[in-house]
């Protein structure tokens, strides 16, 4: 038997091309006669528009043309829900999305109003500041307990008031969990906005070719054909007629789903309407408006125990910040809802949340997408409670993980993927242990801390669980071809930002075609390829594509055994699929070559056998019945500056488990990112706006990213639970790194002050901690 | 528009010669004048590094500085990295078996942040690498597989130098 190539670290297909500048992102598209757009976006977060003037505008030369939502006519029209709410009892719906140019009001700095399309980016932009937009102000909602209050001004004036959703679930009677409880442990919990801020900014260049009566877009989403459908619907054209190429992108992370963003929706009308070329490429301080966000939530939340530290039931109220809009329907206020179980075992659940408009960007998924919420809330709890039981942190946790043979594990409400909340494997004390031996929990609280504490350094440890629902339907397909050269392509649907699907995809083929992965040439995100399929999101692409990829693979191998054994006359069973070649098991000189049998199955002359297809090629797909459920334990040891409050990460490690794995290498670096990011959303990121909706910090120099200072090395290990539910057995890991960093931040930074304060909030900060203290030391 | 200025420049080796507006940036100079794509912006406000070029051997942001002022001098771009085109540059190949990159929308600024770094550091600590890095951002990476790569690439480039 050849090599496996699955779960082997091989290296990437793409890098030769990334790394020296030949990969196309979509700003590097140049078209001959491509003109350029900019926007004129609200300076206020809520207002009424009086009047637009871009007489100026239009006068300057190099500018063509420049629209208002009045010239869009009846091609004007809010953007499509993308997920619809759901089949939750009682639940109140209320969608409002963006438009595609504000039109009498404008709701969050940043929305688009006037496009200026000009002869170069320079001359657009320019003449963007010569359009007059007159403008009433309105009082802006900024915070989110005052946008419910009868007080708060309407952002969608036809609601009566600035509800999005409200949404109750239950699981078991939490009332009886409080009247048999021993302990009952309850706070507000509050986790504010950040960015994706992925390093390429949007971008979209749309090309109309009149004769050919063809669309042809570049957009920077993450899923390209869910795009392509809908502008088809949009623009009057036929899903053929219009072609979407996602290419290299430069980080998605969530904002860059099927958004149909404003300039997405606009650009390809301005193309067929001047016929010609057109591109906008967004810069840093739109991103930071116009991009979507995500975090805000506050917290409600309570947890009935036993006097051995056994959760009886937790109840958790919520207001979810939702932005302007929500187009995304009610996806991030459900993560945090079916996440905050995590690995316990818990009977009674009470759960609500309202989704509210503010006067903010838009809130949609962005990596995580509202489980470090639920998680953060749920740790925090287990942790308080820890303290008041006497219980030791890690012991708590034990005591109640869903034991194994508890698997398929209900928590009888409804996922974001509208099936109720089964966890499909897992095993997690054996992740809970390898974490705790490899930061060395018992060492490290008898008597590192103890010594170091000693030396007067304050020095504290963090560990915490999470699980991940992952890999959700409703599916994905791929074609896979043996080509006359003897390579193989294989086309899938979904974008790419960075996961190496060229990579993993092409393990998987070659392990069933008997190929070196370098053969494997893949194409994704270009609706021409490939014309079915959903999009990278939910840490979905290596489950779902991966074993659509696997299925079609495995179809075309049926069809080079089947023509194999007809042309050397040998049985099916005694073949075998070896180096690029097909020979027979213990004569290896009896052989074809895979390239030639591709020929021979697509003969120039002679008959082929009928009901046999042409080539050696076959489409699948594949629909998994539910999310797999992916898991892990993060744990850290931090010192923190007494006098600066800068928090220092010495150790960091992330025990995982993700199924059956790929790639492990490329696996590493989906937690390494992760992790990173979930470093900056714990400790560095926080989008800070003032009471008027203004962003206060909306450039890099202000709103911090992480660095390579203030990233640790990070220690992993795994655990390999298979899911049942794919052949595969893979589950995601895209947003696994992400999820928990906030509480183990908490954890561990209160630990190293000796419990002086309390943490409720991410993110933090130097400052913030230094507030904290202050206040903790004032206090009697 | 303004008046056309003509500059000179060479860029990867080769002369080039424009008439161009005053205040085109470098960046843009590069990738929308010259087709040379593979250098990326990432904010155009000098924070991220992604535009990161030489300008005479010097590792310089793209994005702050307008093409004029570069006239007369040589700029290399990360297509240039490499003098053989057929070959990947130590940089390249540390990258690649590193895995040192995710999407490589910020990778050409690490690459060219770390090629004069190393030819003056030649061996340089992990502190020392993640000191000249910290001014460039990658949103993918969490930066350890970077680090390793440059520390790598240091490796071979000793090895080439003393081979
Ligand atoms: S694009 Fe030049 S530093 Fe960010
Ligand atoms: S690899 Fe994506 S930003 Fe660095």
């Amino acid at each position: 038997m050849a090599t496996r190539y699955f779960g082997q670290p091989i290296k990437r297909n793409e890098d030769p091309r990334l790394l020296t500048g030949q990969a196309t992102f979509t700003d590097d598209v140049h078209l001959p006669g491509m003109l350029h757009v900019a926007f004129v976006r609200s300076q206020v977060a809520h207002g009424r528009i009086r009047s637009i003037d871009t007489t100026a505008a239009q006068a300057m030369p190099g500018v063509v043309a420049v629209y208002t939502a009045a010239d869009l006519g009846a091609y004007w029209q809010p953007g499509p829900l993308l997920v619809p709410p759901p089949p939750i009892q009682d639940l109140v719906f209320n969608p409002r999305t963006q438009v595609p140019l504000a039109r009498d009001k404008v709701r969050h700095v940043g929305e688009p109003i006037v496009a200026v399309v000009a002869t170069s980016r320079y001359i657009a932009e320019d003449a963007a500041e010569q359009v007059f937009v007159d403008l009433e102000m309105l009082p802006a909602v900024v915070d989110l307990e005052q946008a419910l209050t009868p007080a708060a001004p309407l952002i969608h004036e036809d609601l009566a008031q600035n509800l999005n959703a409200h949404v109750i679930q239950r699981k078991g009677d939490y009332a009886q969990a409080r009247a048999q409880a021993a302990v009952i442990v309850k706070r507000r919990f509050l986790y504010d906005r950040g960015t994706a801020a992925a390093m390429e900014n949007r971008g979209v260049v749309a090309d109309w070719d009149a004769r050919n009566q063809q669309m042809t877009i570049w957009d920077t989403t993450q899923a390209p054909v869910f795009i392509r459908n809908g502008l088809a619907a949009m623009l009057g054209l036929s899903e053929k007629q219009v072609r979407v190429i996602a290419p290299f992108i430069g980080g998605g992370f969530g904002p860059k789903i099927m958004m149909f963003y404003p300039e997405e929706v606009v650009l390809p009308w301005i193309s067929m309407r001047l016929g010609r070329p057109v591109k906008w490429i967004e810069d840093r301080l739109e991103n930071f408006y116009a991009t979507t966000q995500e975090r805000g939530q506050i917290h409600w939340a309570e947890m009935a125990l036993t006097q051995d530290g056994r959760v009886l039931g937790v109840h958790d109220t919520f207001l979810h910040d939702a932005g302007a809009y929500a187009p995304y329907g009610l996806t991030v206020a459900l993560n945090s809802q079916c996440t905050l179980l995590g690995q316990y075992d818990v009977p009674h659940y009470y759960t609500e949340f309202k989704s509210v408009f503010t006067n903010k960007p838009i809130v949609t998924p962005y990596r995580g997408a509202g489980r470090q919420h639920g998680v953060f809330v749920m740790e925090r709890l287990l942790d308080i409670a820890a303290r008041e039981l006497s219980i030791d942190r890690v012991e708590i946790r034990k005591r109640n993980l869903i034991s194994p043979d508890k698997f398929p594990y209900s928590n009888d409400i409804i996922y974001q993927d509208f099936k109720p909340l089964v966890y499909d494997s897992g095993n997690y004390l054996p992740a809970l242990e390898k974490a705790c031996a490899l930061i060395d929990y018992e060492k490290f609280v008898q008597e590192e801390q103890p010594r170091l504490r000693a030396e007067g350094k304050a020095v504290g440890l963090g560990l915490v669980t999470y699980v991940e629902g992952t890999g959700i339907g409703p599916y994905e397909g791929a074609k896979v071809t043996v080509e006359a050269s003897g390579r193989v392509s294989v086309a899938t649907g979904i974008g790419t930002q960075g996961q190496g699907h060229f990579t993993s995809f092409a393990q998987i083929v070659a392990d069933q075609l008997g190929v070196t992965p370098d053969k494997v040439r893949l194409v994704t995100g270009d609706t021409t390829e490939f014309y079915w399929g959903a999009g990278t999101f939910a840490s979905r692409g290596a489950v779902v594509a991966g074993n659509a990829i696997n299925a079609a693979a495995l179809a075309v191998r049926k069809k080079v055994l089947k023509k194999a054994s007809d042309e050397l006359e040998v049985d099916e069973d005694d073949l075998e699929l070896v180096d690029g070649t097909v020979r027979v098991k213990g004569s290896p000189q009896t052989a074809i070559k895979l390239g030639e049998l591709a020929q021979r199955a697509n003969p120039m002359r002679g008959a082929v056998k009928p009901g046999t297809e042409p080539g050696l090629e076959a489409t699948d797909y594949f629909g998994p019945e539910r999310g797999a459920t992916a898991s892990g334990v993060h744990a850290m040891i931090v010192e923190v500056d007494r006098a600066t409050m800068m928090v220092e990460i010495k150790r960091y490690v992330v025990v995982h488990d993700c199924g059956s794995v790929i790639n492990p290498m490329i696996l590493e670096g989906q937690i390494h990112g992760g992790v990173a990011q979930g470093i900056g959303n714990a400790f560095y990121e926080q989008l800070v706006f003032d009471e008027n909706g203004q962003l206060l910090n909306a450039s890099f120099m202000d709103y911090l990213l992480p660095t390579t200072d203030t990233v640790p090395r990070i220690e992993t290990d795994h655990v390999e639970t298979p899911s049942p539910l794919n052949p595969l057995g893979i589950k995601g890991a895209g947003e696994a790194g992400a999820i928990p960093v906030g509480p183990l931040f908490a954890q561990a930074i209160e630990d190293a002050l000796n419990n002086e304060i309390e943490i409720l909030e991410i993110p933090l900060s130097p400052s913030r901690l230094y507030e904290l203290v202050s206040a903790a030391e004032k206090a009697p | 528009m303004s008046e056309l200025y003509p500059v000179a420049v060479t860029v990867n080796g080769i002369q080039v010669a424009r008439e161009i507006e005053p205040r085109m940036l470098l960046s843009d100079f590069l990738r929308h004048e010259l087709n040379l794509t593979g250098t990326h912006v990432g904010c155009e406000h000098g924070s991220c590094g992604a535009c990161t070029v030489l300008l005479d051997g010097e590792a310089v942001r793209s994005c702050i500085l307008f093409a004029v002022q570069v006239d007369g001098q040589s700029v290399t771009t990360v297509e240039g990295l490499s003098a053989d085109p057929n070959r990947l540059h130590p940089l390249q190949v540390a990258f690649q078996e590193k895995h040192g990159l995710q999407c490589g929308y910020c990778t050409p600024g690490f690459l060219l942040t770390l090629a004069p770094f190393l030819a003056e550091n030649p061996a340089p600590s992990e502190a020392e690498v993640r000191e000249v890095l910290s001014g460039n951002i990658c949103r993918c990476t969490g930066y350890q597989n970077i680090v390793d790569a440059a520390l790598l690439a240091a490796e071979m480039l000793r090895s080439e130098k003393g081979g």
